[in-house]
């Protein structure tokens, strides 16, 4: 197969952006049309990567590689495994249901969507995509910290412009500042890595499957992971360098906070799993403690300042921060169990919380409020949201028979190996999240409408029923049938436990 | 002795000054009206020159021309093309200068500060040098001043020229004292004694100190940065931008040759390593700071240009191959990126007369392209990718850590986030804020052709630095490589 299937998907929308330039301003349906497209094409593209990819082979697959700069060892050089072909069908599923819930609903008494300028907001929502896939899909350290950056510049312009006009600055302004600092440091271990990878074997290399062979003395490990993990964690929202995410997702447009928190901090966990414990696993082992703290802290403590507040999207926000946690919990636990976990958890957080994000938008457009108390009866005007909320919920609480059962028992599980103490700390969440969301489905979506939003709210568009449908799927075909997923992030996770040494 | 090879390597400087002729002389044939063609003819002329400078002008191994005055090599080749290449962008932007468009004077003091740094990019000598600098510098004096009648622009180019003449002068003692004590003013001869101890330590500490600060100010690193903010402010804006860059980029080329070739002793360079990572590290920061609550962009991409001095200055102090690679790739992406921002100050406030960053709201409904173009700029200068300054930047650090400078690095990193958030914050008023009645579409800014093509060059050249950088890398680093 010599067709570059990766690259193709993490350019097309790189290509789209430009191809929308080219549309005159004023056509605006000729833009949604482009992004859907596109959107189309990458999704189909990355369902077929998914189910092309061979488990019983294992390892990287859809292998690519060119020469790009070879007097400092930089290639591109593109390739997944178990861990990153579901996140690239992740980012297929978030853009291809981000557009539809942007493409604008022109009606004056519904004006939801994206009606200032789609063709600059899909443009650089698709630049920000094509960051994001190709984090994914690089194997090559140059590239990834290159393609990371292209992924954090365009959400400070899609906060600013099109965000909530409250707090959209300031969000954007702290959440580029903590991002860039979180790459800078990244940046510069990275730098370090490689010198001293020179330094070791003489060869001088960004590529990180010759990297796994440097040999980083003990020390160099202990004193480097630190800078590298918590680096690329900060937009892995751990806790203590959360603080940017919930302003963030809150001022963001729904699109991009469904891109934010459903693809976005995926990126940051990933990384700092492909960089920090894959490359550096002696210093993964030294501040295993260190990041099981930080990961558990956020846990219990994103779940509960989620629980106390009134603001919906706040609440969802600071829910991706514990159900983050969750996922840092599981790289902390560096044992086959909490890192099969992590890697469903990334999974189906992403497609959980991109749901979450897009009916709190839908509410959002229409109630024009988002305080929780003068919220009520959502459901009797949007079934069909209300329905999709309820499934992401249950996904959210970690019921069984769907995706977020399948993540997080596993999880606990490894930490229970780890440090059974964490893990019954950890477990707290699971209640106290419960109790926020189902408090939420009974506020928001039953009892009666208020009057002040009688007539005024419309049941969400076909377009945004397809986004729901879309993302429900992928959470209950996992939840029923792990083996959907579950088998294919195992491969990813023995290469893992290879490099640390174990199984 | 005339030979061919001295041909070649002043051939760049040889069409420069044909072209010079060319401009004296056809000049006076156009009416007043039509003279701005002079801006065609000399920004054609510089990249024809940059043309035929490729086809039959590469350096081989690297050689002393003109009895041992300069020196042809790949470094020195590289950065004329830069220069030739920021002088034609700079032709284009002069032409619809009020001041500057239709005075041929202008295009010929361009070109001849162009041969200077040429020139002052190859010197092997330190005669040599000190002419080089002075053909580089005269010119810009008269052009920093050249709106007469705007006092501002008066004071700019008087500044300018009293602190570049008591600067070149602090190192034209040091030259002479170099002279003095080594009886020679070849660099590479020079190098070699350096080498066997001929030259004591504590003269060539003085003789160093000298000469740092005719470099310092020519680069505008702290504490000689004082004078650019209010000079690039009140020179005609083509001006600013092409001091804020080739005219530093020059100056880099001389550093990088003094401290590379003729002081590589190794004892003495321990301490000016030192010394100038200090520097670095100061500038970067001073810069930084300083240019937060700048409102006028002129002033902000003045401070904002000293902070980048900072982090090139990183690349010298590494003191390695991939360190002076790192500093001319740097200078690549920093001249064209800078040569950008100002090209968009200009054009904005040719159409609107303001200069401040409020005046910026709404820019990208009253030209979207304009808008796109100022986002390139500044996220260049920010150091994201895919442009230019992101790769450049990426090198520096690169370099300095090789070397093992970690902690100048980690102040080089925290200060890109100080710059991002300026950076940042410029393209609000881009993007977000709007005009104050919100009718945009009635004010647009149109580029003249002029505009279009410079700034449209400048930014797909700074998103190929950006994308695909093995061509750039590699000319750097062969450049790097003469130097050893």
């Amino acid at each position: 197969m010599n067709f570059p299937v990766l690259s193709v998907i993490t350019f097309t929308p790189l290509v789209a952006a430009l191809v929308m330039l080219v549309i005159p301003a004023h056509r605006k349906n000729e833009a949604r049309a482009v992004a859907l497209a596109s959107a189309t094409f990458a999704l189909i593209l990355s369902l077929w990567v998914y189910f092309n990819y061979d488990q019983t082979a294992a390892g990287y697959q859809f292998i690519e590689r060119y020469n790009w700069l070879p007097a400092l060892g930089i290639s591109l050089h593109f390739g997944v495994d178990g861990i990153s072909a579901p996140l690239v069908l992740l980012t297929g599923v978030v853009m291809f249901t981000g557009v539809l819930i942007s493409w604008g609903d022109d009606r004056p008494h519904v004006m939801a969507g994206i009606q200032d300028r789609p063709r600059e907001f899909f443009a650089f929502l698709f630049i920000l995509a094509t960051g994001v896939l190709g984090v994914f899909v690089s194997l090559d350290l140059f590239m990834l910290i290159f393609f990371y950056d292209i992924a954090v510049f365009p959400m400070y312009l899609l906060i600013v412009i099109w965000g909530w006009k409250v707090t959209r600055e300031y969000a954007a302004m702290k959440l580029t500042l903590y991002l860039l600092i979180g790459s800078i440091v990244s940046l510069a271990g990275i730098l370090v890595m490689v010198f001293a990878q020179y330094q070791n074997t003489g060869l001088l290399s960004f590529d990180m499957l010759k990297m796994e062979n440097a040999g980083f003395s003990q020390s160099f490990q202990n004193i480097w992971f630190l800078p590298v993990f918590l680096g690329f964690a900060v937009l892995g929202g751990i806790w203590p360098l959360h603080n940017w995410s919930p302003d963030g997702h809150v001022a963001a447009p729904t699109a991009v906070s469904m891109f934010h928190a459903g693809v976005l901090m995926k990126l940051g966990a990933f990384a700092a799993l492909r960089v920090g414990i894959m490359l550096l696993p002696d210093g993964a082992k030294y501040w295993q403690w260190l990041i099981m703290a930080f990961a558990a802290i956020a846990v219990v403590y994103g779940a509960y300042i989620a629980f106390v507040q009134m603001d919906f999207k706040y609440m969802v926000g600071f829910s991706s921060v514990s159900h983050m946690g969750l996922v840092m919990l599981g790289f902390s636990t560096l044992n086959r169990d909490g890192l099969l976990g992590s890697g469903l958890q990334m999974f189906s957080h992403g497609a959980m919380t991109a749901l979450f994000f897009a009916v709190v938008g839908m509410i959002y457009d229409r109630a024009h409020t988002r305080q929780i108390p003068e919220l009520g009866g959502i459901g009797k005007v949007m079934p069909f949201a209300t329905v999709g909320f309820i499934i992401g919920g249950l996904v959210s609480m970690g019921m069984p028979m769907f995706s977020g059962f399948v993540a997080e028992f596993p999880i606990f599980m490894g930490v229970w190996q780890a440090q059974w103490l964490v893990a019954v700390v950890c477990s707290i969440s699971i209640v106290i999240t419960a109790a926020y969301i189902m408090r939420n489905i009974r506020q928001v979506f039953f009892g009666n409408l208020p009057k002040k939003l009688e007539g005024q709210i419309t049941d969400i568009t076909i377009l945004d029923k397809v986004a729901i449908a879309t993302l429900c799927l992928f959470m209950v075909v996992i939840g029923l049938h792990p083996k959907f997923m579950a088998p294919m992030v195992q491969t990813g996770v023995d290469y893992v436990l290879r490099l640390l040494g174990g199984s | 002795m005339f030979t061919a090879t001295t041909f070649v390597s002043i051939l760049p400087e040889i069409l420069i000054l044909v072209l010079g002729m060319l401009v004296l002389i056809i000049e006076p044939f156009w009416k007043a009206e039509k003279r701005r063609n002079v801006g065609w003819l000399t920004a054609g002329g510089l990249l024809a020159a940059v043309a035929i400078s490729f086809l039959v002008g590469q350096p081989g191994e690297p050689t002393s021309a003109l009895g041992g005055m300069i020196r042809f090599d790949w470094l020195g080749f590289f950065l004329k093309m830069l220069f030739m290449f920021a002088g034609a962008a700079t032709a284009l932007l002069m032409m619809d200068h009020e001041r500057l468009g239709a005075r041929g004077e202008a295009y010929l003091l361009l070109l001849a500060s162009l041969i200077g740094m040429n020139l002052m990019a190859v010197s092997a000598d330190l005669i040599m040098l000190f002419l080089s600098i002075e053909t580089a510098s005269i010119p810009l004096y008269v052009l920093a001043g050249f709106s007469l009648g705007d006092d501002r622009s008066t004071e700019a180019g008087f500044k300018y020229l009293i602190f570049g003449i008591l600067t070149t002068t602090l190192m034209l003692y040091g030259f002479s004292l170099v002279f003095g004590f080594s009886g020679t003013t070849d660099m590479y001869r020079l190098a070699e004694m350096f080498q066997v101890g001929e030259i004591s330590p504590l003269a060539a500490f003085g003789i160093l100190a000298l000469i740092l600060v005719g470099i310092g100010f020519k680069v505008a690193f702290v504490p000689f940065h004082f004078w650019s903010p209010d000079v690039y402010e009140g020179a005609p804006t083509p001006v600013s931008g092409f001091l804020s860059t080739a005219s530093k980029a020059a100056g880099y080329a001389v550093l990088l040759r003094l401290f590379f070739i003729a002081f590589p002793d190794p004892e003495l360079s321990k301490f000016w390593t030192i010394t100038l990572a200090i520097l670095s590290a100061v500038t970067m920061t001073l810069g930084n700071l300083l240019a937060l609550p700048q409102r006028n962009i002129k002033r902000l991409l003045a401070y904002s240009s000293i902070s980048h001095t900072g982090y090139t200055l990183i690349g010298v102090v590494a003191l390695t191959q991939l360190g002076a690679a790192s500093v001319v790739l740097y200078l690549a992406a920093y001249v064209l990126t800078n040569l950008l921002a100002f090209g968009i100050a200009m054009a904005f406030s040719k159409v609107t007369g303001l200069e401040d960053i409020h005046d910026y709201a709404g820019l990208s409904r009253r030209s979207p392209w304009l808008g796109w173009m100022m986002l390139t700029a500044f996220l260049s200068l920010t150091g994201m990718p895919p442009f230019g300054g992101f790769i450049a930047k990426v090198v520096v650090f690169a370099a300095g850590i090789q070397a093992g400078y970690v902690w100048l690095v980690i102040i080089g990193v925290i200060n890109s986030v100080i710059g991002a958030y300026y950076y940042l914050n410029a393209l609000k008023f881009v993007y977000l804020y709007r005009m104050p009645n919100e009718d945009e579409e009635n004010h647009p800014i149109p580029l003249t052709r002029p505009y279009a093509i410079a700034l449209v060059a400048l930014t797909v050249g700074v998103i190929l630095i950006g994308t695909i950088f093995a061509p750039w890398f590699n000319w750097s680093g062969m450049g790097a490589l003469n130097l050893f």
